[in-house]
């Protein structure tokens, strides 16, 4: 029975030792919050393992937003901190508690969409405003009304590329190759489908196909013979792929026009990138854009982090103008109460406020917390991806 | 009779047998540590002094726990390498999620939903496991370690191509390798590789105490069973076991199967606290990790693996301020750990500054010094 005390005793103080870090932690957080004058942002991405690329180029991103607007302002108003969350929904809810020991006022997260879904829930639940960089599944936003997404969610790519089409190229006779089994494609072809039916024209010609598949002889001879001289691909670069390969086998070349999935067929291993030559997709962001904001942005990147800056490091750096932009129109200061804040963001996110950045111009937001912008329109020319003029 | 045989030819009989007291106090530990750990971890969060952070950990701490727990019932009582736990977790998991949804369209009482999708989740796990244990039993040591480790990953396949909805009405939809068509996204339960989404978040640090309690209560009395010596006295000596009647495959898998349910339950409280869940949680890492927990804490410990479960799980996180060198401090201070457990030297260094602060503990030693000489002579 002695034994089985001391026993008690390791036991005792292990559970001691479990309290003393755990009041390290608690403690920090106390300190934290009193006598700062800075808006704390806080971000929870992959900053390891194999997703380490986004979350870092969303740490680095916010980073650089967050440096530039303190050097405006002369003074610190700003704090960004980005936790590793290891692109897990369990780590991510750690990751988010741990900003929230730390005093984070607005989550700006988080980067993977699994994560995001997990955290923003803790978020809705303890109201603090979130503005995802880059989480586009719609599960992200769906019900909770404090959380915003800066990148579009899936299906709204479609809304955005039927839109593009219907503007700009009005005598176009449209047909559409896209995936049946892939929640992505399958998506933004129905979206797609309904807002171009809208302006009351018809597609001339709608082919499916598994995304595993790689003989698309049928659906691109349905769409040469329904005259088709604009294909939609709403699917991922490898897909597409093998659409541009079939077409070139039986020489029909109308414009093929992808969306953000397409974003990597130039790097596609075996693939002659000459067949990619003239296909149009719509994409936040592309580094070799020529527009000053965008070259100011990549400069400043590739001085700060010797890298070139991705789709993901912009949609950060816009996410911390947008939320700072914002909280400035609240006129509120950073010693307000969570709560207050995400009142006041929410009310002016959903009222009529306006951002253009890097990833598109006019962004704004809807109840629902997801993004209207127009996107950037890009053409593939000798390899490389060049702004639509 | 075979059962009273048994207890003569095995050590670990025999020595329950003569030291009935082992059984309590092993008990007597381990009900205490998740006790005693509730009370002052509620305090804690109670009375503010321990952060979101911690708090949001009770839950996974819990879970991991329970399931060292119960990994333990096959490696260290069983004495098989497994390495397919978290396939179980995960069957649990989805299968708990997909009954809590079906339930709660119906109705709002969540202690009743989730106590319902435990019960249901343990079942199919149990019925994982007995698939998998008829076939792949018969092997042993590394092959099994092998084998375990493949259905592990088949289950965690598997889940990649499954797809659930509920439409308006309530009717369950099922799909295999294609998404549903035709409900919207929140009536979505299970979508493949996005696995569960929108799930309504039922556990609490309660109900995680609960399950690590019924899960030793269940382990330990299974150790402490005429079944439980069966399986051990396999595990020490199979011969021995096969010629005096033990059905050796009958045992194995029953302590296969009962691992893999309570594995299940667990696996749905920790689906039930999240209100996303991806099959990609379940790999072969999470496995590993589990494992890591019962070697920590010493095989065939039941409260050795509770703590070890919380200690690892708590500390990567506390280890957060470490920034970029955060995964590579924790791995440098788990392989410390592991050696200074199992290295004699510092074992026994360790050992004799205890007798030192420790007087009582020479007194002791005496006596389990002369039990082993009276157990080696009954031997």
């Amino acid at each position: 029975m002695k034994k089985t005390w001391t026993k008690f005793a390791v036991v005792a103080m292990s559970f001691m030792m479990v309290f003393a870090l755990a009041a390290c932690g608690g403690g920090s957080s106390d300190s934290g919050d009193a006598g700062s004058t800075a808006l704390k942002l806080g971000n929870t991405g992959p900053l390891t393992g194999p997703a380490a690329i986004y979350g870092n180029a969303v740490k680095n991103g916010g980073q650089l937003a967050v440096d530039e607007i303190n050097a405006a302002a002369g003074s610190e108003v700003l704090a960004w901190q980005a936790e590793d969350d290891e692109a897990d929904g369990e780590k991510a809810v750690n990751a988010y508690n741990k900003l929230m020991d730390d005093g984070m006022q607005v989550f700006v997260g988080s980067t993977t969409s699994g994560s995001a879904v997990a955290a923003t829930e803790k978020a809705f639940e303890d109201r603090v405003f979130t503005l995802t960089p880059s989480a586009s599944q719609v599960a992200v936003t769906e019900g909770k009304d404090n959380v915003f997404q800066l990148c579009f969610s899936d299906p709204n790519q479609g809304v955005a590329a039927a839109k593009y089409i219907v503007d700009n190229m009005p005598d176009a006779k449209v047909g559409v190759i896209y995936n049946n089994d892939s929640d992505y494609s399958s998506g933004i072809y129905a979206k797609f489908k309904e807002e171009y039916e809208k302006s009351g024209k018809k597609l001339v010609a709608e082919e499916a196909s598994a995304e595993a598949n790689t003989d698309y002889q049928a659906q691109v001879n349905s769409m040469k013979n329904a005259g088709a001289d604009l294909v939609f691909l709403p699917t991922y670069y490898t897909p597409a792929s093998n659409v541009l390969i079939q077409a070139d086998k039986v020489d029909y070349t109308p414009t093929f026009f992808g969306v953000d999935g397409m974003d990597g067929i130039l790097t596609l291993e075996g693939f002659d990138t000459k067949l990619a030559d003239g296909v149009m997709l719509l994409t936040p962001f592309i580094a070799s854009a020529e527009d000053e904001a965008t070259q100011k942005f990549v400069k400043a990147y590739k001085d700060a982090y010797g890298e070139e800056p991705n789709q993901f490091a912009a949609d950060a750096y816009d996410c911390v103008y947008a939320v700072y932009n914002a909280f400035q129109e609240t006129g509120l200061d950073a010693s307000a109460a969570n709560d207050e804040i995400c009142d006041a963001l929410v009310k002016a996110f959903t009222g009529g406020f306006k951002y253009s950045g890097l990833t598109g111009a006019d962004m704004q937001w809807n109840e629902a917390g997801e993004v209207n912008k127009t996107p950037n329109a890009m053409v593939i020319k000798n390899g490389v991806y060049e702004p639509v003029k | 009779m075979a059962d009273r045989i048994l207890k003569s030819i095995s050590t670990r009989g025999l020595k329950n047998a003569v030291r009935g007291s082992q059984y309590k106090r092993e008990a007597l530990i381990s009900y205490g540590i998740l006790i005693v750990g509730y009370i002052l971890l509620q305090l804690g969060a109670a009375t503010g002094m321990i952060g979101h952070n911690l708090q949001g950990q009770f839950v996974p701490i819990c879970v991991y726990a329970s399931l060292a727990v119960s990994l333990n019932l096959v490696v260290g009582i069983s004495g098989e390498l497994s390495l397919g736990h978290a396939g179980f977790m995960a069957v649990g998991a989805f299968s708990g999620i997909l009954v809590s949804r079906i339930i709660g369209f119906h109705m709002g009482a969540e202690p009743v939903i989730l106590v319902i999708s435990m019960l249901v989740a343990a079942f199919m796990a149990a019925i994982a496991g007995f698939i998998i244990g008829i076939p792949i039993l018969g092997l042993r040591g590394d092959y099994l370690a092998i084998v375990t480790l493949a259905f592990g990953e088949i289950i965690r396949n598997l889940m990649n191509v499954i797809y659930f909805g509920l439409d308006d009405k309530g009717h369950l939809k099922f799909a295999f390798n294609h998404p549903i068509e035709g409900i919207e996204n929140s009536q979505r339960v299970i979508t493949g590789a996005i696995g569960a989404t929108g799930t309504k978040t039922m556990a609490n640090f309660t109900w995680g105490i609960l399950l690590c309690l019924f899960t030793v209560f269940i382990v330990l009395n299974m150790k402490n069973s005429k079944q439980g010596r069966a399986i051990m006295s396999i595990r020490d000596n199979r011969i021995a076991g096969e010629s005096i009647g033990l059905d050796v495959r009958k045992y194995k898998l029953m302590a296969f199967v009962v691992s893999a349910a309570l594995a299940g339950m667990a696996g749905c409280l920790f689906g039930l606290n999240y209100s996303t869940l991806a099959p990609v949680k379940f790999n072969f890492n999470t496995s590993v990790l589990i494992l890591v927990f019962v070697v920590l804490g010493g095989v065939g410990n039941i409260w050795g693996g509770i703590i070890a479960a919380a200690l690892l799980t708590i500390l990567p996180e506390a280890f957060r301020q470490f920034a970029d060198y955060r995964m590579l401090t924790y791995a440098v201070v788990l392989i410390l750990v592991m050696i200074g457990t199992y290295n004699p030297t510092i074992k026994s260094r360790i050992n004799a500054m205890w007798s030192k602060i420790n007087p009582m503990k020479n007194k002791d030693k005496k006596k389990s010094s002369k039990n082993k000489k009276t157990g080696k002579e009954a031997a």
